[in-house]
């Protein structure tokens, strides 16, 4: 009998297709969210590396797939409890409502990096210094300018803001930074050519199929220069135009330069849901992130019983990834289902 | 995501009401003689608290530290001996006068605190070298940030605004903060150690604009070894420059500093760059006045001009009198305390230094 | 003139609001290959020059993008133009045509510094 349920917590990529998966299988699936839209992170962006497909479409054809299966859908949803008791998990929200299941999924991701805690690039106190997240809005408009209006002559984008930074307690690498700003530098020299974009970085990381081929043809092609060194400083000029200064590590002379737009490439950060949803049940990793009872062999289980993880709530994941590991969560939860008795 | 301009206000720091232990500079009373006095003044008549400047004080090694030529383990001794001063005065809240005493002072009672064998070792040296004790201040802050915590209460006694009393426009000035009050621990900041806000926060709260350029937290170039081996001081004097070049633009009416090294430099390297290059960095050849925020404090409050010392400055501070609209007596300049003409000093070849009122 | 006994000295930053970005643009027109190049070193790691002499190629190639000219013509003057570099390079770059016209625009450049 198939009487079974699950609650899977947080509507972004992984639990839409965790959610449509699990369905398949003939359970009762609940998929709670906390904003009025699904999608999560996704819904931020415009086109998505490494083939610049269309966000909304890559979106758009999760929801078409989850609105075909027996989900219940809970928007405006803010589960700030997990707890098991009573063979069953509960899951509480902010107007204290409770959702209780056989099992729970924990798919709650990712938040970007809050870019004012790196106060020496300026982010939140100078217009013209964004955030890759904004580039991202910016884009949807067809257009790339300033806070001005002006189309920028030179845009930078700078690596490894919020990752692999002892500073801000970060350690890790957020894997697609680096390629997003491959994809993003591409994307403004082929709105304007005549414009110059440099990318700072402190290692280029393309460990993904197709990377490298984006990261060479923006050099070939698209005339994106890239300088070794990480941006130490980003100050206003007379006229509101940003100049920066690092290292050129190659040349190992100090370089400066102004540029109309700077772009912080934001990291990822384990979510509020994330963080404390996971400390609640003890299953809580390294920077907030939840754990995993093994990363290669049990990667959706957790310690708890019927407690089960999917997507960035592990670690930085792009979306691929994601979809992939929500559908292994999918497989591991049917199961545990099939041998709950 | 909100966006507030004003978000390094979460850094703030406990500056104590009253009852100081006042350390001076070592080079502040030959550089800017005035501003010690003042701030002294300040305290005593203008806010009524209690401040100790006692006469067996001495250095905190802090040159002599940073110029690798003191041992951590003596400055630790010598700190020790100074807040022993603070004892004997039955004292809790240390103000040394200098920026780079007040880094001293906050390394070597982090390093105690990190390490508390290094504070058994100090406290042997001190009890073997002068039979000594001490405790570790309870409150420890620069001058700055008590003129900072009290800028309003000043502002309802100042006499003049930091405006152009002839075009009512706010007076455009540079901040500039030593290096050794921030960046060092920029918990001990007010306002964090990219974007201090002591001394903005006076200029502002006195009526005047801060300019934000683009090479604010680049160091004067002072830099200790920098400066003091002649050979050196080329690449201490572009350092200055730099910042100079880079706030030219703006057409600041004056600087505003903390430290006595940045003071010392910013003005007196206006003298240099113009004397080898002909080059100045104002309209008029004159150089852009460079105050002590006591300074400052004391010509708002209404202060005679040269009783502060500003005739004792490389660039004259005149124009900035007259774009306040303060009240000065052009004769009495070089006239001593007890009256006599002191004579004038040599006038450089570049640089203006004569006004006309 | 008064004896100071010291100068002021002059940034050695790279500062590109003001260097000459363009010659390597015009470079790339001819050696479009220039471009791929990501700073791997192969090609100095198995210079004959790079192995008796200060000569690296790497460093000429970077500088050179950078618009920093001063001394490079003498650099360049120690490669033998053997050809090794170009058999390693990982992003097929064509290092001999490279320098060969790095040392054109240098020798116009000081050619008409000279007039």
């Amino acid at each position: 009998m198939k009487n079974k349920s699950v609650i899977v917590i947080g509507a972004g990529v992984a639990g839409i297709e965790a959610a449509s998966n699990i369905a398949d299988q003939g359970y009762s699936v609940t998929l709670i969210e906390k904003k009025d839209v699904l999608g999560g992170n996704l819904t931020n962006y415009a086109k998505l590396f490494p083939n610049f497909a269309d966000a909304d479409e890559v979106k758009n054809n999760l929801i078409n797939n989850l609105s075909t299966k027996k989900v219940e859908i809970l928007k405006n949803n803010d589960i700030t409890k997990l707890f098991f008791e009573n063979d069953k998990w509960h899951a509480v929200n902010s107007q204290n409502q409770t959702y209780s299941a056989d099992v729970a999924l924990l798919t709650t991701g990712f938040t970007v990096f809050d870019a004012k805690r790196k106060e020496e690039l300026g982010y939140g106190i100078y217009d013209n210094v964004i955030t890759s997240l904004e580039f991202e809005s910016m884009y949807k408009t067809g257009k790339i300018t300033t806070k001005q209006g002006n189309i920028p002559k030179r845009i930078a984008f700078l690596n490894c803001v919020g990752s692999r930074d002892e500073k801000v307690g970060n350690h890790y690498c957020s894997r697609v930074c680096c390629i997003n700003a491959v994809k993003q530098a591409t994307e403004f020299k082929t709105l304007y050519p005549e414009s110059e974009a440099y990318c700072f970085y402190m290692d280029i990381r393309m460990a993904g199929q197709f990377y490298e081929e984006l990261y060479r043809k923006s050099q070939e092609e698209n005339n994106v220069i890239y300088i070794r060194g990480r941006i130490s400083e980003a100050a206003a000029t007379i006229d509101n135009r940003i100049q920066i200064k690092t290292e050129d590590t190659l040349t190992g002379l100090p370089l400066k330069m102004t540029v109309d737009l700077l772009v912080l490439m934001v990291g990822m950060e384990a979510s509020e849901a994330t963080s404390n949803l996971s400390k609640q049940n003890e299953i809580n990793g390294e920077y907030g992130f939840a754990k995993s009872l093994g990363l290669h062999g049990n990667d959706n289980k957790t310690t708890k019983k019927g407690l089960f993880l999917a997507g960035s709530c592990k670690r930085p994941l792009n979306i691929p990834e994601a979809i992939a590991d929500a559908r292994a969560a999918a497989l591991q939860i049917t199961q545990y289902l099939n041998n709950l008795q | 995501m909100t966006k507030t301009k004003h978000y390094w206000n979460n850094y703030q720091k406990e500056i104590a009401e009253d009852n100081y232990f006042y350390e001076r500079s070592c080079i502040r009373q030959s550089f800017f003689p005035g501003s010690e006095t003042t701030f002294l003044k300040i305290l005593r008549e203008e806010l009524g608290k209690t401040i100790i400047d006692d006469p067996n004080q001495h250095t905190c090694t802090g040159i002599g530290y940073h110029s690798d030529v003191v041992p951590f383990d003596t400055t630790m001794t010598i700190c020790a001996r100074l807040f022993s001063l603070m004892k004997d005065a039955g004292l809790k809240n240390y103000v040394p006068s200098c920026v780079t005493s007040f880094g001293v002072f906050t390394e070597v009672i982090e390093t105690w605190q990190n390490s508390p064998e290094e504070l058994e070792k100090t406290r042997n040296f001190l009890r073997q070298a002068t039979g000594r004790e001490f405790d570790i201040p309870e409150n420890i802050v620069h001058p700055s940030d008590i003129i900072y915590k009290y800028r309003k209460e000043l502002k309802s006694k100042m006499k003049y605004q930091l405006v152009n009393h002839k075009t009512g426009e706010p007076l455009k000035a540079v901040e500039h903060i030593g290096c050794h009050y921030g960046k060092i621990f920029s918990k001990h900041a007010i306002g964090g150690a990219e974007f201090p806000q002591v001394l903005a926060g006076m200029i502002e709260e006195w009526g005047g604009e801060v300019i934000d350029y683009p090479e604010r937290r680049h160091c004067c170039g002072f830099g200790f070894r920098q400066y003091l081996v002649m050979a050196n001081r080329g690449y201490s004097v572009a350092n200055t420059k730099k910042k100079f070049e880079s706030m030219q633009a703006y057409k600041p009416d004056f600087i505003l500093t903390n430290c006595p090294g940045c003071t010392m430099f910013m003005d007196r390297w206006q003298y240099t760059i113009a004397e080898m290059e002909g080059i100045t960095y104002d309209d008029e050849h004159m150089g852009i006045p460079v105050l002590t925020y006591e300074e400052l404090a004391g010509l708002l409050l209404g202060y005679n001009p040269w009783d502060l010392g500003l005739q004792l400055h490389q660039v004259q501070a005149e124009s900035l009198l007259n774009k306040i609209g303060i009240e000065y007596d052009p004769k009495d300049k070089f006239v001593g305390k007890s009256g006599t003409f002191l004579g004038e000093p040599e006038k450089p070849k570049n640089l203006i230094v004569d006004y006309e009122k | 003139m008064k004896n100071w006994g010291f100068k002021i000295a002059k940034p050695r930053i790279i500062d590109l609001d003001t260097a000459n970005t363009k010659a390597f643009e015009e470079l790339c027109e001819k050696v479009p290959s220039a471009k791929r190049c990501i700073m791997c070193g192969a090609c100095t790691a198995t210079c004959s020059a790079a192995n008796h002499t200060s000569f690296n190629f790497r460093k000429c190639n970077i500088m050179f993008r950078r618009g920093q000219f001063e001394g490079l013509a003498e650099e360049l003057d120690k490669c033998m133009l053997c050809g090794k570099c170009k058999l390693v390079c990982p992003r097929a770059v064509n290092t001999r045509a490279f320098i060969y016209n790095m040392r054109i625009f240098l020798n116009d450049l000081n050619y008409k510094n000279i007039k």
